[in-house]
């Protein structure tokens, strides 16, 4: 899933300083799973925006709605009656959700609260891992399921470099090294061969930005 | 205070129904006397208070919001109180980045029977708060 998390609250008053009322948008599917932009978020930031204009002085009216996915036209489209009350909204959706009601009701001004970081998973609660770089050729038949393209700091694809220590990354010992990861993976399903295989540079030009997908239906 | 008005704060404390508010009674019926600005607010146990009650008793007026709960390991639902206190600690962040002092929230723990813990608890609420002063998030500060 989408992982993203809170601009620091300075940015986000700085971008709505201008405004009186506004409408604060969640999204009910990625970033409520990771804590960042789910209706409990959108009441929170509401609050706490209304205390931070009230602190210095001003006063911010709020409205509040959470769509069950903002990256979608027609789920934006409920919006619609509430955007007409305000001069602008604060989106708490990924990149997304922002461009899609962005999109949706030109007229109206839409600002990111969110910064989107990355496709991962929950490693425990609360926290949150990366481990796609959505890079449109998958690599993973060939490392037992783990990515070395986001999960090695250098992206190798012929692991593990010179700096692997004992299972960590010479980058951030922190970090479990992905290429001792993909060794131990590989070790245990009998596929050693694979890291004895060397892989050429990767093509590139899998990735074409913007992305575009059109699926035929089955 | 200069202005020769006394100070007298807002204090929303969040009662948990096994602990403080049976406290809170326990000090009645021992007639220990309590400051009378605190405003208990009766919860089913403290992990029922989310971060944005918090904030919005400090919208509506308040100059200090306490949790008070079961002692740790005693929590009626084991891990309410130890919930309740990351959310003092998140309310607390969230009212620090505005620049309002975090000291305006805590969470204490009391015993259901211990009357005269509850009422000192709150006097020394009180006290902190008056030191702090009327929350600048008032409507009208
Ligand atoms: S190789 Fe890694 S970054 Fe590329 S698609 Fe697969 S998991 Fe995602
Ligand atoms: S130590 Fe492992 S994860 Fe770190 S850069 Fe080298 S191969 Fe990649």
């Amino acid at each position: 899933m989408i992982i993203a998390e809170r601009k620091p609250l300075e940015d986000i008053k700085q971008m709505i300083a201008q405004y009186k009322k506004i409408l604060l948008v969640g999204c009910g599917t990625c970033v409520t799973v990771c804590w960042a932009g789910g209706e409990k978020e959108v009441g929170i930031l509401a609050s706490q925006l209304r205390l931070a204009f009230r602190r210095d002085g001003g006063e911010l009216e709020t409205l509040e709605a959470t769509v069950e996915r903002q990256c979608e036209k027609e789920m934006v489209e409920e919006l619609k009656d509430k955007i007409q009350q305000v001069e602008a909204v604060l989106s708490l959706g990924c990149g997304a959700g922002v461009q899609t009601i962005a999109d949706r009701f030109e007229e109206t001004p839409v600002y990111p609260a969110l910064n989107t970081k990355f496709v991962g998973m929950p490693e425990r609660e609360g926290l949150w891992i990366e481990n796609c770089g959505a890079c449109g050729d998958c690599f993973l038949d060939r490392t037992g399921g783990i990515c070395p393209i986001v999960r090695c700091a250098k992206g190798l694809l012929n692991g593990p470099c010179g700096g692997t220590n004992k299972g960590k990354c010479e980058v951030d010992p922190e970090k479990d090294c992905a290429w001792t990861l993909i060794y131990r993976r590989l070790e245990k399903q009998g596929r050693l061969d694979l890291m004895r295989k060397y892989y050429p540079p990767r093509n590139f030009q899998a990735v074409v930005r913007p992305g575009k997908i059109e699926a035929q239906r089955v | 205070m200069t202005t020769g008005v006394e100070f007298l704060p807002c204090i929303v404390a969040f009662c948990c129904v096994h602990s403080a508010y049976q406290a809170a009674d326990a000090a009645g019926r021992m007639r220990i006397p309590y400051p009378e600005n605190i405003i208990m607010v009766h919860i089913p146990c403290a992990g029922r208070v989310d971060t944005l009650h918090i904030l919005r008793a400090f919208e509506n007026g308040a100059d200090g919001v306490v949790i008070l709960a079961c002692h740790e390991g005693a929590c009626h639902h084991i891990l309410g109180n130890i919930r309740a206190k990351e959310r003092v600690e998140r309310a607390n962040a969230l009212l620090r980045e505005i620049g309002v002092d975090g000291r305006r929230v805590e969470m204490r723990t009391c015993a259901p029977n211990d009357g005269s813990r509850f009422a000192r608890v709150c006097h020394e609420l009180e006290e902190k708060i008056k030191e702090l002063g009327p929350s600048p998030l008032r409507k009208h500060a």
